[in-house]
């Protein structure tokens, strides 16, 4: 049968058509994502990366409430200019542990990736509550909602660990039990502090390059 | 002769036409606010909801899901009926597509403005809406082929080939990117971490835009452009072969959002050797288009609606050219993670989407309403408010970009980075109130259209249509 032949077939049954269109649509998905998901260099961790603790966990979870890879990316490109500006090029074993990935699509502020330990937990204290006060052409909206709130208001930190660690992350009954204990007291201001200081540092810190 | 004339349903297209132009404006209200915020910082007012990130995301939620959406479904159900001589399959289901829909889109504008965000671009809401949106969507799919099957009209028309392909890909992508593990009511967790999080996601992302934005609007364009040009689509075999290309090719781009960044080199470069052969089947669909209204030219003054719809062919053929230039790594290089990015996605969505569904609208109404256009001239002022306000935008944001990606990459005589990064942001000052000014223009005129629809409506009544003479007949057995 002809092309054209078989296609006017297709154009005269709704069920072909729809079979038509899953089948055609499908192929170039399961070629890219299929062998992805299987791709064990992608799932294992590099050498120091541990999951989040339960402080910088919540602080990642108000990173993400904020949309704040709205405007910051976490990946540095293997590019001199960027290696010099941010610190070494991200590498996929640094993100095994990151549900959802948050590298964004967009910098209208700086790279996070290697923000850890760049600035002290008191400059961004300052710069949360008030970002044109430490950087005076800043854009960044002000967020001294955070420092007010406390870190864990419906005291979900636990069942948070206890579904991470039902998707593989290595927490232990013991983490989860102490956890709740971990963040009493403390603010979300605090929780993003934790959670930014802890971002990139085991290359930072380890082989360099 | 039977007494029952069977009518289209054509007061759920009313009522989805009235939701899309609401949302036009709540969406563009909220990405003209966001841009003065980029101007003016102290706009958020130190208010969660009007901080940036989340306004930000109301802004795309209410563009995408409330307008476009609302329109590809209100056209769909226009067009698919018909198109197949029948009024629609299961009406009653077709309203609650209509109210699961918007108040999925309502109660999804507000959980983001409070924070409750699953962060994958594009897809934010979290997982009991993302159960909602898939209950919603197929029974689109299920009142669509429903419809399409029972029809009286022997081959399936090209638009719902199109319309098809929207339902089909889309339920697909969300479903997979929206696997997630609960953790509360309002959190949960994706199945995927890190890079595989990266490239499923940008699976989504990208073919969102292939699909909903694209395949979705071209659906549109098959069905409304004959009828307002009154000229049938130039090549029926083109618009065979564009399809299939187009829904084979499309699907492997997404990773081109992903270059030099930490996924696997062979899946980056599929995705641009796909993106640059995809241009052929988006630019043969276009080339059909054009020559469609070739013919008509002369109607082009005198006719508001056709105008929009041609101009926005032109926005379609830019941006579908300008996507796969950026997918070229080399050229990645400088733009991504710049304004350049925004510049091209609004390229696309005011450019095409936005001004395909102004025309069409322009179109429909009138006919719903069975009286003329309240006003042609307002219309006209409308078409050149949008082309002034897209023009400028594109003009801004890529100034900006190539400015920005320039700036960030230049080292100086020792190889060092030469411009900081607080510098760069200060250089984007001007563009940024050029951005706001685009974006006010573009909304001006979006108002406009709002209140000639309201006036043409008279108040939601419309008038009933029937199928025509021969095809009740088949259906009565006369």
């Amino acid at each position: 049968m002809s092309l054209l032949g078989l296609h006017k077939r297709i154009e005269r049954s709704s069920g072909l058509l729809i079979f038509g269109i899953l089948v055609v649509s499908s192929i170039g998905g399961l070629v890219q994502i299929i062998p992805s998901l299987y791709q064990e260099s992608l799932a294992t961790p590099a050498e120091g990366v541990a999951p989040y603790a339960p402080l910088e966990l919540l602080g990642r979870d108000v990173y993400i409430r904020e949309s704040c890879s709205s405007c910051h990316s976490q990946q540095v490109r293997p590019l001199l200019a960027e290696v010099q500006r941010y610190g070494p090029y991200s590498r996929a074993d640094e993100f095994v542990y990151d549900r959802p990935f948050l590298w964004g699509s967009k910098r209208t502020g700086p790279d996070l990736h290697r923000i850890g330990g760049k600035y002290t937990d008191a400059w961004h204290r300052v710069h949360m509550v008030d970002p044109r006060a430490v950087v005076p052409n800043s854009i960044m909206p002000a967020y001294p909602w955070l420092a007010e709130r406390p870190a864990d208001p419906d005291g979900s930190i636990a069942a948070r660990l206890r579904t991470l660690k039902r998707l593989g992350h290595p927490y232990t009954d013991d983490d989860i039990a102490a956890a709740a204990d971990a963040v009493a007291g403390k603010t979300e201001l605090d929780a993003v502090i934790a959670y930014l200081q802890s971002l990139g540092r085991t290359r930072a810190r380890g082989s360099g390059l | 002769m039977s007494a029952t004339v069977v009518h289209y349903e054509d007061r759920i297209v009313a009522a989805f036409t009235a939701a899309a132009v609401a949302w036009t404006l709540v969406g563009m209200l909220a990405g003209v606010y966001v841009a003065a915020e980029l101007v003016w910082p102290a706009l958020g007012f130190e208010q969660p909801w009007l901080s940036f990130g989340r306004l930000r995301t109301v802004h795309t939620h209410s563009v995408i899901f409330g307008f476009g959406v609302s329109a590809l479904i209100g056209t769909a159900f226009y067009s698919v009926q018909r198109t197949s001589h029948v009024p629609l399959f299961a009406p009653r289901l077709a309203w609650f597509v209509f109210y699961a829909w918007q108040a999925t889109c309502v109660l999804g504008a507000l959980s983001l403005f409070a924070g409750i965000n699953a962060s994958k671009e594009y897809a934010e809401l979290e997982w009991p809406f993302d159960v909602a949106i898939a209950v919603a969507w197929i029974s689109f799919g299920v009142v669509f082929f429903g419809t399409l099957a029972r029809r009286k009209v022997g081959p399936i028309y090209v638009s719902n080939w199109f319309y098809g392909a929207l339902i089909i890909v889309v339920a697909m992508l969300h479903v997979v990117n929206s696997l997630a593990l609960p953790a509360t009511l309002t959190k949960s967790y994706s199945l995927y971490a890190g890079a595989q999080d990266a490239i499923v996601q940008w699976w989504y992302g990208h073919n969102a835009v292939g699909f909903l934005l694209t395949g979705g609007f071209l659906g549109m364009l098959y069905y409304f452009l004959p009828k307002q040009a009154e000229q049938p689509i130039w090549s029926y075999r083109l618009s065979i072969v564009a399809f299939w290309a187009f829904v084979y090719t499309y699907i492997w781009a997404g990773p081109h959002h992903l270059h030099y960044n930490a996924i696997p080199e062979w899946v980056q470069s599929l995705g641009v050797v796909m993106s640059l052969i995809l241009l052929a089947p988006s630019w043969a669909t276009m080339i059909n288009g054009v020559m469609t209204v070739s013919g008509a030219w002369r109607k082009l003054r005198v006719d508001p609606a056709l105008k929009f719809v041609v101009l926005s062919l032109a926005f379609y053929g830019l941006a579908t050219f300008e996507g796969p230039m950026m997918a070229i790594r080399s050229v990645n290089m400088l733009s991504h993670f710049t304004e350049w990015t925004v510049g091209h996605v609004h390229s696309g969505a005011l450019g095409w989407n936005a001004l395909i569904t102004f025309g069409t609208f322009y179109y429909l109404v009138p006919r719903l309403a069975g009286r003329p256009l309240w006003s042609t001239r307002l219309a006209n002022v409308h078409f050149w408010l949008a082309l002034a306000g897209v023009m400028l935008y594109v003009i801004a944001m890529w100034g900006a970009g190539v400015s920005q990606g320039l700036l960030w990459l230049t080292l100086d005589d020792l190889g060092k980075v030469r411009y900081g990064f607080v510098d760069v942001m200060a250089a984007m000052a001007p563009y940024y109130a050029l951005r706001l000014v685009a974006g006010g223009l573009f909304l001006a005129g979006a108002s406009l259209m709002a209140v000639n629809l309201w006036r043409t409506m008279g108040g939601l009544e419309t008038v009933p249509v029937a199928p025509p003479a021969g095809a009740l007949a088949a259906e009565t057995g006369a």
